[in-house]
């Protein structure tokens, strides 16, 4: 069958692409790359977690005795009958990592008053906060059985709370779900923001390929440039597709392998609070309270509207793709080489990058706000800021109808206003050799 | 004649700047017409909008009877001043997507490069990058993909500039052999020596005008200027005699020693011409005696400048 000259055009750039030995090597040593990093990262802090540092403890209190136990990265060496100059000495020549002083004193408080650590540098915050809980712990208990509370009792008072909070129509909604949506619809519009500047560079750099090769006139001379630069277009986002494919792929599948092989918890990589001891034991039996709270987060995980997501997901995605990376064919056009693209970048990346900052500060926080709204109707940079509103779907509550119309009918109208432009741009740029062209330039190539 | 190519009051700006003024032209067939004109006359921009590279602001452009329209593509082959090739692709890839692009079904565009590759010898280049090419076997592969499809027109922008000595004998060559199989072929170039021996038309153009067009071997008579190269060698003065340095000599008379013989030109009118001849016959030895026909670049020189002082 004979293909069509846009199919001809589709098929070269995606193979020139695919073929091209650094995108391929891109394509496969990145997930080794990212998943090499994630490991590494996990593995130092393993690392950092186990490694222990001695620290000698002179108590000459009659209190806390028992309390220096080993503690997760702490090991506790006790020291007695020696002076605190003696034990100085000592300490230095074992090669701890500090010394803890408890002074003889008639109060518990006096004891933690005139407590001191000597260490030779300046002590590490994690050690320091490891010890000073040991004593704070310690006052606290002593301090509330004094005032003749249990710890049962302790426990009762700090039960957590939290306020019911519901939707007028008597859907529930619980705290924090705001963030993990627009978390959701964050990832998808980083997501597009990446394949814009990726793949839109590709696009531009492939434009100035053709031209520098001089090979441009004898292809336009056999299609039109508009057909040229959709093909382009095209062939280079159906590679970058695919380059997409692969990594998630390969990049997860990797991370999961590894991860088991290696025996990593990926918990690791997320700081959790460490379990307490004595009353704090108590306050970590009634977290199990949450758990409803936890319930209620994931019932609306689920409300999430799946479908409608990816649906418009979908239709942002090649909209605003086909927008930029115009933009980025016309630049590509307009200039001779590389180093003559910056001025115009900068322009285009600017409304990218507003996007996602407007994204994590306003729609994080206030996802139907003014600002919010504005910038998911704003067309360029819709396709972002609306990809993180609609984890909250469309209607009452949510994205409104006619905020999502007006932000689809501007999209597509800039679309073709832009598409349009570029291609005037990209027409009568790709014949002109050995010019630095200002942005007036551009505007008379307009009406050529 | 049959005129295959037609360009009627075709007009063009770029801004402010007018690349062509209402040019009109006739291209019969089988024929290689010589677009001449310095650089920024209009020359690449008229080729552009026979192309249908960039559209004209007025005027039309007619193929072999019919207005010019995107089918018309299959039908010329083009290549540009700036030319090139994918310089990461392999040589057969490319010739056959450029052949496709063309309009040519995947396997004529193979049996077409097979033929073409065997008669230049370069079938073991098919798998290698262009950029493992010199510059000279990139050429031949960028003539194969111009005239690969069989265009009825060609059209040759500054065609051997930049090709070394070898490859021009060769295009040249060839292009004559495409004339002679029917095909029409436009040369746009501003060096002369190549429109003297190729060329049985010429159009001149000069700031965006066509400011000459004919068949090149009756421009010339038409510019002749009635000057006739002498060799001579006189009977018996030694001295330039002064009847003929009275009638008509051009620049000072040398004398060739080792001939012995005197070398001028003199510009002589028709009636004149008999009794100079007789004049030189009886006082010495007439050794040559030759019509000076105005080279191409001496045409060009002279309409150009004239061109300039009328205005």
């Amino acid at each position: 069958m004979q293909m069509s000259k846009l199919g001809l055009i589709i098929r070269r750039e995606y193979l020139a692409k695919v073929r091209n030995k650094s995108f391929v090597v891109m394509t496969f040593l990145s997930p080794f790359l990212l998943v090499g990093m994630v490991v590494l990262i996990a593995y130092l802090t393993s690392l950092n977690d186990t490694e222990t540092r001695q620290i000698a403890v002179l108590n000459e209190s009659s209190f806390m005795q028992d309390t220096w136990d080993f503690q997760s990265g702490i090991a506790y060496v006790s020291l007695s009958d020696i002076d605190i100059d003696l034990a100085k000495d000592s300490t230095q020549q074992m090669g701890y990592y500090g010394l803890l002083y408890l002074p003889n004193r008639s109060t518990l408080e006096a004891v933690a008053q005139d407590a001191f650590l000597y260490t030779q540098e300046a002590p590490i915050t994690s050690v320091l906060q490891a010890i000073e809980e040991v004593f704070a712990q310690q006052l606290r208990t002593t301090r509330l059985q004094n005032l003749g509370v249990t710890p049962e009792e302790y426990a009762e008072v700090r039960a957590p709370y939290t306020l019911g909070t519901a939707t007028f129509t008597g859907e529930r909604s619980s705290k924090g779900i705001n963030e993990i949506k627009a978390g959701i619809g964050g990832a998808f519009g980083y997501l597009i923001m990446m394949f814009i500047i990726i793949y839109g560079g590709f696009v531009m750099r492939s434009v100035i390929e053709e031209k520098t090769s001089r090979i441009i006139e004898v292809i336009i001379s056999s299609v039109k440039p508009f057909e040229l630069m959709l093909g382009k277009i095209i062939g280079t986002s159906l590679a970058g597709v695919t380059q997409f494919v692969i990594w998630i792929f390969t990049g997860g599948g990797l991370l999961a392998v590894i991860l088991s092989l290696l025996d990593i918890n990926p918990a690791i990589l997320i700081n959790r609070p460490q379990p307490g001891v004595g009353f704090e034991q108590a306050l970590a039996d009634s977290a199990l309270a949450q758990n409803e709270t936890g319930q209620l987060v994931f019932a609306e995980l689920l409300n999430i509207p799946i479908g409608l997501l990816l649906g418009f997901f979908v239709i942002y995605f090649i909209l605003g793709y086909l927008i930029y990376s115009s933009i980025y064919a016309a630049i590509g056009a307009a200039v001779d080489n590389e180093t003559d693209t910056q001025q115009f970048i900068f322009p285009v990346i600017l409304p990218l990058m507003l996007a996602i900052y407007v994204g994590f500060f306003s729609v994080f926080s206030n996802p139907n706000g003014p600002i919010a709204v504005a910038f998911s109707i704003f067309p360029l940079t819709s396709p972002i800021v609306m990809m993180m509103r609609l984890p909250s779907g469309v209607g009452p509550g949510g994205v409104e109808v006619w905020e999502l119309l007006a932000s689809l009918l501007l999209l597509v109208l800039t679309f073709l206003a832009i598409v349009w432009l570029a291609a005037k741009i990209y027409r009568v740029g790709i014949l002109m050799y050995g010019k630095k062209p200002s942005y007036k330039e551009l505007y008379k190539w307009l009406r050529y | 004649m049959n005129s295959f190519l037609s360009i009627r009051e075709v007009s063009k700006n770029f801004g402010s700047y007018r690349a062509l003024d209402s040019v009109s032209l006739e291209i019969p067939d089988h024929i290689i017409f010589g677009l001449l004109g310095p650089n920024g006359a209009g020359k690449t921009t008229l080729i552009r909008i026979i192309n249908q590279i960039t559209l004209p602001d007025q005027g039309a452009v007619w193929l072999n009877g019919e207005a010019l329209a995107p089918h018309h593509i299959a039908q010329i082959g083009y290549l540009p001043e700036e030319r090139g090739l994918y310089k990461s692709m392999k040589v057969g890839e490319q010739a056959l997507y450029l052949a496709q692009l063309k309009g040519l079904s995947r396997q004529e565009a193979r049996k077409q490069l097979k033929f073409w590759f065997e008669k230049f010898e370069i079938d073991d280049w098919w798998n290698k990058k262009v950029q493992e090419l010199s510059k000279g076997m990139a050429q031949k592969i960028q003539f194969i993909v111009t005239v690969l499809h069989r265009p009825k027109l060609l059209i040759f922008d500054e065609p051997f500039s930049g090709f070394d000595p070898i490859n021009a004998a060769l295009i040249k060559d060839e292009i004559l052999e495409l004339k002679k199989e029917g095909t029409s072929i436009i040369f746009s170039t501003h060096r002369m020596e190549s429109v003297e021996e190729l060329c049985d038309n010429i159009g001149l153009m000069h700031r965006s005008k066509l400011i000459l067009e004919g068949r090149l071997s009756d421009i010339k008579r038409n510019y002749r200027q009635h000057q006739y190269q002498i060799q001579w060698i006189p009977k018996s003065v030694n001295d330039f005699p002064e009847e003929l340095a009275g009638s008509g000599l051009v620049a000072a008379p040398a004398f060739n020693k080792e001939e012995g013989a005197w070398e001028f030109t003199l510009e002589l009118r028709e009636d004149a011409k008999s009794g100079a001849l007789r004049y030189l016959a009886d006082h010495g030895d007439l050794i040559s005696f030759r019509e000076v026909i105005p080279s191409a670049n001496d045409i060009f020189i002279r309409t150009v400048k004239n061109q300039d002082a009328n205005e």
